[in-house]
Order: C-alpha cells, then sequence, then structure tokens
C-alpha cells in the first residue's frame, strides 16, 4: 500500500498553538516509532510563526506542514475539510489523529466520508497491530461501561480523533530539529458558503472546563445555586475549573457549558472533585477516566464512591468549608 | 420548511445500575426509547415548524421495532416517519449508517436537517457530520441556539441576486458561542441548550398511532450493496472489555464520629502524596 506515515492534526486559535496538539504528538510519536515512519504534524490556521511551529519539530514532529491564510483564520469546516482532503490525496498519511474536540470531532467525520476512511471517535488508547501495523483503536462506548478495540483493516488512511488530556503532551527537546514546509493555500479550495458573523466567550468563571488540570463539581446535594460559591472557593486553591451534575444545571443553578456527562462534556483532569454528586451512570461516563477522583457525599451507598480514590461520607455544608479552610492554610 | 430529523433508538441508561463484578451495566428490563440528544433536535425542529410553517419527517435506521421510536417523534409533533430497515444493514459503523440515511433523505424535499449531537450508547457524534458530509451540506455541530432563519419564498428570488435562505446559529465551542450563517439547506447537529423537550399531545398520540410509516431498504431506495452494513464498514469491532470502575479508594465515615478535621486533614495528606497541592 502507498499510504505512509503518521499525521497529526494540530489546532490554533490566534496564531497561538493548542496544548493538545502537544498531547497528539505524544500519541503519534510512540505509533511512527513503531512502524518506522515519519510523523507529521499538519497545522492550518492564520499567522502561526515559524517559531511556534518549530515547537511542533521539538515536541516530536519530524515534519510541519503549515499552512496560514487569512482565509483560514477562523475554524469553517467545509473550509478545513476541503483543503485537508486535497492534501491527503496528495501526500497519502497511513494515520490522521485528531483532537476529540469541537473542531476535530466536526471535520474528522466531514472528511472520512469525502476520503473513505475509517474513523473512531474519542479514543483514550492507540496501538499498533503487531502483525499486520494496522492501528488499534480503543475507546470507551455505552457511557463508558465498555471499551471497543476497533480497526480499519482496508481502507487508508486509518483516522481517529483523540479524547484530550488522556495523554500527557510530548516533552519540549530543544535539540530536536525537523523540517517545516510552507503549504501555500490554494484559493479555489475556498467553500465560501458558510460564514462566521460572530464570537462570544464565555461567561464570568467559565474557563473551558476539558482544558482544566482540576475541576471541582456541584451536584443536586448543594441544595441551592448560591452554594456554589464554596465550590468555586474549592477550585480556586488549585486554578482549577467549576463543574457541575446535569441535576445542578437543570436546576438552573448553572449553566450548561459547566455541564460534565454524558449530555454535556466529557473531562479528564488529573484531579477531579464531586461534591453532592451521587454518580448517576450519565455522569461517571463524562468524569471517570479522570486520574483522582475525591467524592464529598453524605449517601454511603452513593455510587460515586465506587470510583472514587478518597471519599468522605458526610455532611458536605460541614465538610467543604473545612477542606476549603485547610487548604487555604496550605496555600500560604 | 421542510425538515428532516434522523433519530435513534437506543437502551434507557438513565436508572440503570452497574454491576460492581463485571463492570457492565445491568441490562434486564431495559427500555428502548428515543437517543435523548435527539429529543432536543426534535423540539427544535416542531417551534421551527410552528414558526415557519412546512413539515418534519422522522427517520431512523434499525430493525422493525424502531418504529416505535418514530411514532413517539411524530406524537410529539413530527408529520412523517421513515424506518430504514433491512438485513443489508446490519453492522454498519458510522460511514455506512451515513450513507444508508443520507440516501434515503436524497429522496426527500428537505431546506434543514436537525441531528443531535451524538447517541447516547455509541457515543461518536460521527452520523450527523456524515450525512452532511455525504449530502454537500453546510454543517454546524454542537448549535446550542438558532438564532434567526432567513427564508426566500421561490417566487420571490430574484435571479440577479445570489442572496439564498439561510439559517444563522451559534455553535459551542471550548472558549465561548460561535455564530454562523449557513445558507439552506443545512444539517445543524444540537446540544441540550437548544431547548426544552415537550412531551407528547395525547392528540399527537392518536395521531401517531394512524401515520403510516414505509419501511425503506435496498429494495426500494438506489443505494450501493457495497457501501451498507458490515461489509461497507471501514471499521471493524475486534474486542470488547469491560473495564472494572471501582478503584477501591479509601472512604471515610463521619456521619458518627463527627471529626471531619481528621477526615479532611487524611484527605489534603492524600492529595499531597499525589502531588496535587
Amino acid at each position: 500500500m502507498e499510504y505512509n506515515g503518521v499525521w497529526t492534526l494540530g489546532e490554533a486559535r490566534n496564531g497561538e498553538i493548542k496544548e493538545v496538539s502537544f498531547e497528539l504528538l505524544s500519541r503519534g510519536r510512540k505509533l511512527a516509532d513503531k512502524l518506522d515512519e515519519e510523523l507529521v504534524s499538519l497545522v492550518i490556521g492564520d499567522k502561526i510563526t515559524e517559531e511556534k511551529a518549530e515547537e511542533l519539530i521539538k515536541r516530536g514532529a519530524d515534519k510541519v506542514l503549515l499552512m496560514n491564510s487569512p482565509a483560514l483564520k477562523d475554524f469553517i469546516v467545509e473550509n478545513y475539510s476541503n483543503v485537508i482532503e486535497d492534501l491527503i490525496e496528495e501526500y497519502k498519511p497511513e494515520i490522521i489523529l485528531a483532537a476529540a474536540t469541537s473542531m476535530g470531532r466536526t471535520v474528522m467525520p466531514y472528511i472520512a466520508i469525502k476520503t473513505d476512511a475509517g474513523l473512531t471517535a474519542d479514543c483514550t488508547d492507540l496501538d499498533i497491530e503487531e502483525d499486520t501495523g494496522n492501528l488499534l483503536q480503543t475507546r470507551p462506548a455505552i457511557g463508558g461501561n465498555i471499551l471497543a478495540t476497533i480497526k480499519t483493516p482496508n481502507h487508508r488512511p486509518q483516522m481517529a480523533t483523540v479524547r484530550p488530556h488522556s495523554t500527557k503532551p510530548a516533552e519540549k527537546d530543544e535539540n530536536r530539529t525537523g523540517e517545516i514546509v510552507h503549504l501555500k493555500f490554494d484559493s479555489s479550495l475556498l467553500d465560501g458558503r458558510v460564514k462566521k458573523i460572530g464570537f462570544r466567550k464565555n461567561e464570568e468563571d467559565a474557563v473551558n472546563i476539558q482544558d482544566a488540570d482540576v475541576i471541582a463539581a456541584g451536584g443536586k446535594g448543594l441544595k441551592k445555586g448560591e452554594n456554589f460559591a464554596m465550590i468555586r472557593e474549592l477550585a480556586g486553591y488549585f486554578d482549577g475549573a467549576v463543574g457541575a451534575s446535569r441535576d445542578a444545571v437543570d436546576r438552573d443553578w448553572i449553566s450548561y457549558p459547566y455541564q460534565v456527562g454524558l449530555s454535556g462534556k466529557t473531562v479528564t483532569p488529573k484531579l477531579y472533585f464531586a461534591v453532592g454528586i451521587s454518580g448517576a451512570i450519565q455522569h461517571l461516563a463524562g468524569m471517570k477516566t479522570s486520574e483522582n477522583i475525591i467524592a464529598i457525599n453524605e449517601d454511603p451507598d452513593a455510587d460515586i464512591f465506587k470510583v472514587s480514590d478518597f471519599g468522605i461520607v458526610g455532611d458536605l455544608f460541614e465538610i467543604v468549608p473545612e477542606l476549603n479552610k485547610q487548604l487555604a492554610e496550605e496555600v500560604k | 420548511m421542510n425538515i428532516v430529523i434522523p433519530i435513534k433508538q437506543v437502551p434507557e441508561t438513565s436508572n440503570v445500575k452497574m454491576d460492581e463484578e463485571t463492570g457492565t451495566m445491568k441490562r434486564e428490563g431495559v427500555e428502548s426509547i428515543i437517543n435523548p440528544l435527539d429529543l432536543y433536535a426534535i423540539e427544535s425542529g416542531i417551534q421551527l415548524k410552528e414558526k415557519y410553517g412546512g413539515k418534519i419527517t422522522v427517520i431512523t435506521m434499525g430493525p422493525p421495532s424502531a418504529e416505535k421510536a418514530l411514532r413517539e417523534a411524530i406524537a410529539m409533533g413530527c408529520d412523517d416517519g421513515v424506518l430504514l430497515s433491512g438485513r443489508e444493514f446490519a453492522g454498519s459503523d458510522t460511514w455506512a449508517t451515513s450513507y444508508a440515511i443520507s440516501t434515503a433523505i436524497e429522496e426527500m424535499d428537505y431546506d434543514l436537517i436537525l441531528a443531535g449531537e451524538r447517541a447516547t450508547d455509541g457515543d461518536t457524534g460521527q452520523v450527523g457530520p456524515g450525512i452532511a458530509s455525504w449530502l454537500d451540506l453546510t454543517l454546524s455541530t454542537y448549535t446550542s441556539e438558532i438564532v434567526d432563519v432567513n427564508l426566500i419564498e421561490d417566487e420571490e428570488v430574484d435571479y440577479t441576486t445570489t442572496e439564498t435562505s439561510s439559517i444563522v446559529v451559534e455553535r459551542m465551542v471550548e472558549e465561548g458561542y460561535e455564530k454562523l450563517e449557513l445558507p439552506l439547506p443545512a444539517l445543524l447537529t444540537v446540544v441540550k441548550e437548544i431547548s426544552f423537550p415537550r412531551l407528547p399531545t395525547l392528540r399527537g398520540k392518536q395521531r401517531s398511532r394512524k401515520v403510516d410509516i414505509p419501511q425503506w431498504n435496498l429494495e426500494n431506495l438506489d443505494m450501493d450493496e457495497d457501501y451498507l452494513g458490515l461489509q461497507g464498514s471501514p471499521t471493524r469491532v475486534v474486542n470488547i472489555d469491560h473495564p472494572k470502575v471501582t478503584r477501591g479508594g479509601t472512604v471515610v465515615d463521619v456521619r458518627e464520629d463527627g471529626n471531619i478535621e481528621e477526615a479532611v486533614s487524611q484527605l489534603i495528606d492524600y492529595l499531597k502524596s499525589e502531588e496535587l497541592v
């Protein structure tokens, strides 16, 4: 088969390369080494400097394909898809990895159809099959209750989106060298149908919870919206983000972008506090791959304690203030 | 404005408990329901129909019993249902599923396709964008609001301009909300924030029982058999694992002794041991 090389689809915004691009390089480096093939990072955007692109080399890419154009400043799926399809046809990569973000989960299925490629969503593990060299893609399904391993035996490229934070970003090695290829944007690939006409940032303290290393989440046990104040305080000690269960969002205590779970966001932080959250199967699906889970709940039979690394059974209105107090001491 | 809504029937999991031993869902007596995220698409479709007129067709691919999901959607306020059912569809991955559904939709008269962002069982979110790609439609995923619809009636079309009907939406991304203007026909996948699904009405239920739901498959649709089912699917599931969910962590119960300070101090020690503080 003529297909060769492992590609990662980097993400950039306002000329800055996003951290998730470096996570993809961790994944990609391992696969490229096993296959003894080149690791290529493709980045599309506007005003991404050579210096920024260099960081992708230092973090493991052998080659960077860089395409800058004012027309590509915003992610418009039809445009990005046209550009990437064109590059796939030209370079014929064997594997393409993208992040399972609002961009990756949109552009990858659009491309997979046009290129007759196999695509696996939201993978948490990737490997190469010994004899065949096929990509083995493992992903949680049915609310995280099963882990399915999937391969694409006869179609190329093999495409996968990878769950953000499911691996560490590749380390920087200042001595690594590689090639940066400046690709020329062919304006005939511009679809031109969809226009981005505005953007509003998340309100108040809403950081992107999918990027947070620490999340303090509150649920029904908080009893009212004002009590999220102590969850915010708790998150604050870690420079972390606030999250919520569906119960809390449905009661209008906090807005939807904070919701963790099957009908909200999937998160994989280093540390997750579940406060007054019983651990319904849908909530667990969104957070159970977190590295460390701390549960505070008054019901000893709550399912959240099954997935927790450390749990306290008791009145959260006594426990959380005490926790905040002791953390304040630590921070001092 | 005519709307098509592809939906999926999934196992009802909201009250399902986990089996601690095997880490699997206890599936006994689990009912089949409309994928909860599809309800937001259905509600948004009905709201658009109430405002702009037209008709809503729901379509699903599945076993004959999936007809129930279509009738439920009709009871909520959709007009027609189409069931894609046949052995040739068995084992379809998202590529083959979006091919089959898009082939059926091609037979319909539509301005807009609304879909749930993903299904709660497969959890891929790939079929919606896949349908858009097959039909070469404009696409907005993670749509959280329909801001405006600009419909140009056929008789008004001024051939000296390129103006077409369009829809303005907001889509939820990591940092906030993007506002997009898409010409119709378009496909939107929607998230929970877009609407609050209504319950079926009695009249809707009565109507849903009488609606004739055609069954479409290879026999009456122009499809390439090589693109269907397992043989048409680029991907193969090669292994299924049931991960143990129980972590066996420390649990301190302070309800009796009330020694909260000590419990919290243990927690802080734990966080320190994991280098989290």
